[in-house]
Formats: C-alpha cells, structure tokens, sequence
C-alpha cells in the first residue's frame, strides 16, 4: 500500500464536502528529496490533497503515513507540532506577516520553535541569500515586489529545516520570469537540502521543475508509482 | 496522422469494404483532407500483406470487384499498441491525437487514457528542457523556452480535450 522508501504516503483518500466529493479515493507518494507536481483543472481536488497530506483537514476515510506514523492517530495537538517541526508551506499569495521585516518572518518558523532570536535570524538570513533577497531583509512584506515576496515565503518555509514543503500554486500569482526563478530556487534549495516538496500546480512550465507529476481529476489522483 | 491505423480502427467495429472506408475516414477525420481511392486501395494491400486484416468477401457485379475487409486478431492488438503508445512531442500533433481520441471512442476503449499517456510524454520532455534550461546559458535558455511554449500549449489542448470527452463522446456516437 505505502511505496517502499516513501517519507510521505496516502491511500485511498475521501472527502466529501456536503454532498460534493472533493476526494474520492486519491493515493499519493513522496519520497525523501523528491519534488512531486500535483497536478488538476480548477475544483478537481488537488488543493485538498495537499491540505490532507499536510494533516491541515481530516479526509473522511483512508490513510495518510508520514515518516512510519499514521496522521489518523495523531491528537490535533501532535499534528499541529509535526506541522511546525516537520513541514514548511508556500501558498500562491506568500501570506508573510506584514507587521515584522522579511528576515523575521523568515526566522518566525524557528522562532516558533524556541530558537533564540540571533540564532533564528541568522540562519534566515543564509536562507535569504540562498534565494537572492538578502538585500530586503529589513524591509516589510508591503515594501517588497510580488516576486521578492514569494522568494522570503520560500526561505521561510525552507528556514525551519522541514522534511516536507507543501506549495500551493507557488507561482500563481508571479509574471513568467518572475515565477521560472522562484521555482528554479527552490527546487534547487530543496534538493540539496533532500526535502520533499508537494507541488500544487495547473501550470505546465512549473510542473515541470519536478521529478515526477500526479494528476488529480474528480478527486482521484493518478499517481503512476501508486500504479505500479 | 496513421492512416493505416486510423483504417485499422474503423474495421473493428465489422467488416467493411474500401469504399465505405473512405467515407467513414473522410466523414471523421478528413474534413480539409479527403482519402484518395488510390490511398485506401494501397494501405488495405499493404494491412492484408502484413496480416493485419483478412478478405471477408468479394462482392462481383457489372463493374470491378469488391473486396470486403476484416481486422485480424493482429491488427485489432496492432490498433491497441498504437492508441497506447503517446507520440513525439512536435508541433501540429493534433490531428493525429485527436484521431486516436475518436477512435478509441469508437473502439470502446479508453480516450482519457489516451490523452494521459499523451500528457505524461510532453511532461517528461518539459522536464529535460527545463533541465537542460537550468545548466544553460541565455541561448540555451530561450531556444527551450521556445520549444517549452509550444509544448505547453499542446498540454493545454490535451486538458481542454479532456475536460470535452463526454460532449466529444456523444457527438462520435451519436
């Protein structure tokens, strides 16, 4: 049922909102390291694949295993933390804390973490040169360009030395140039780092920054190495 | 676009003579682009040498003969190798890829599978340009985005054409 090897797995997912399936028996595998491209038109689902797969909601029925352990039998409480210690996000509109500079929101994950302050920053500032926007560290999300933006959300997600990162249309809302170079950055950070990335996009172009792809129609995701 | 398979196709829902063959072929799929006689008469001599389908009857009246046409158990295997097998990405697939929907609705199988084997080749080529983009120089970087465009387009087709499958399904078997 679980792919040999696999950090992340789940099978034969169901959700049903109201009347209306959103997932109707989807399986999904990523390995360590691994970027995965889900893919799907609008509505088709893959969107709450991800938020399954990331323990954000319950799927009514199947199993979801990280890392040998069962979502499912984890308390709230413990997802949550695994979310924090474990999982990194990147949604399509950054969603950084427009209170605090790009370096804060970038050492948040670690902050949130107990790491001491200097420490945090620190290591968010490696992160912030590794994506090439280490020169608007003191500078507040609002003062910064969409692609800039997207870049921070990006070392955020990656400061906290997550297994997992979860992107949700990454660069849905980034022009072409703009959008090639955050996924470039981080499918390269990602893999040197050997974290898994879930990709959640429609676009071709990004899709294609990926290892493998599984495509998500009417709540059923077609993952080859499922197949197999 | 195959024609001997797109023929191939057409005789696996029973026996047909060229004639008939043509306008089914013309009717489906050759809207700019009739067959010729001389076209169809070529390729079933050219199925019949290679096994692929067999003389069910010769009819003979005032004119020439005609021949009646059955696809063999080879040729029926020899249709569903080629719906299975995706083509080379290039550009102006889309006469041959929408041959191959039509006729793996009219052939009862599965078009959907059609365009995802279709979809998972044009992937896997975006990924080495992508990949070849990334280790490039600038030249390098727009001769394949050049190339990655017009793939992505196709894939767009591709979606779009799998998003109309029950409207397409309708319309073919009506």
């Amino acid at each position: 049922m679980t792919p040999a090897g696999s950090l992340l797995a789940a099978h034969d997912l169901r959700k049903t909102y109201g009347s209306t399936p959103a997932l109707d028996g989807a399986s999904f595998s990523v390995h360590p390291g691994e970027v995965v491209a889900v893919m799907g038109p609008s509505g088709s689902g893959k969107s709450t694949l991800l938020h399954c797969l990331a323990g954000i909601i319950t799927p009514d029925s199947g199993t979801i295993t990280y890392d040998g352990r069962k979502l499912s039998a984890m308390s709230d409480a413990e997802r949550s933390a695994l979310r924090r210690s474990d999982f990194g996000f990147v949604f399509q509109f950054g969603q950084l804390v427009p209170e605090l500079t790009c370096v804060e929101n970038v050492a948040l994950p670690l902050r949130l973490n107990g790491t001491r302050r200097k420490d945090a920053e620190r290591t968010a500032r490696t992160w912030m040169e590794r994506l090439e926007v280490e020169d608007i560290a003191s500078k507040r999300p609002g003062e910064v360009s969409g692609g800039q933006g997207q870049r921070v959300a990006v070392a955020r997600a990656l400061a906290g030395s997550p297994k997992v990162i979860f992107a949700d249309e990454p660069t849905g809302a980034l022009d072409s140039l703009n959008g090639e170079r955050v996924m470039q950055l981080l499918t390269e950070a990602a893999r040197s780092a050997n974290v898994a990335v879930v990709l959640v996009t429609h676009e071709a172009r990004v899709a294609a920054y990926s290892d493998r792809d599984v495509t998500v129609r009417d709540g059923r995701a077609r993952d080859l190495e499922h197949a197999a | 676009m195959s024609i001997g398979h797109t023929l191939l196709g057409l005789l696996e829902s029973g026996p047909r003579h060229g004639y008939d063959l043509k306008r089914t072929f013309d009717e489906k799929f050759g809207h700019d682009r009739p067959l010729h006689y001389g076209q169809v008469y070529s390729t079933m001599s050219r199925l019949l040498k290679n096994g692929l389908v067999e003389v069910d009857g010769v009819e003979s009246g005032g004119g020439p003969e005609r021949k009646r046409y059955a696809i063999t158990d080879a040729g029926i295997t020899d249709v569903a190798t080629w719906l299975a097998q995706p083509e080379k990405p290039e550009p102006y697939l889309q006469s041959t890829l929408y041959t191959k929907v039509v006729l793996a609705m009219l052939t009862g199988r599965n078009a959907g599978d059609v365009l995802d084997a279709q979809r998972s080749e044009h992937l896997r080529l975006m990924r080495i340009l992508t990949d070849r983009k990334r280790r490039g120089d600038l030249a390098d970087q727009l001769i394949c985005d050049h190339a990655l465009f017009h793939l992505e387009a196709d894939l767009r087709w591709l979606e779009l054409t799998a998003a109309r499958l029950g409207q397409l399904q309708k319309v073919v078997t009506a």
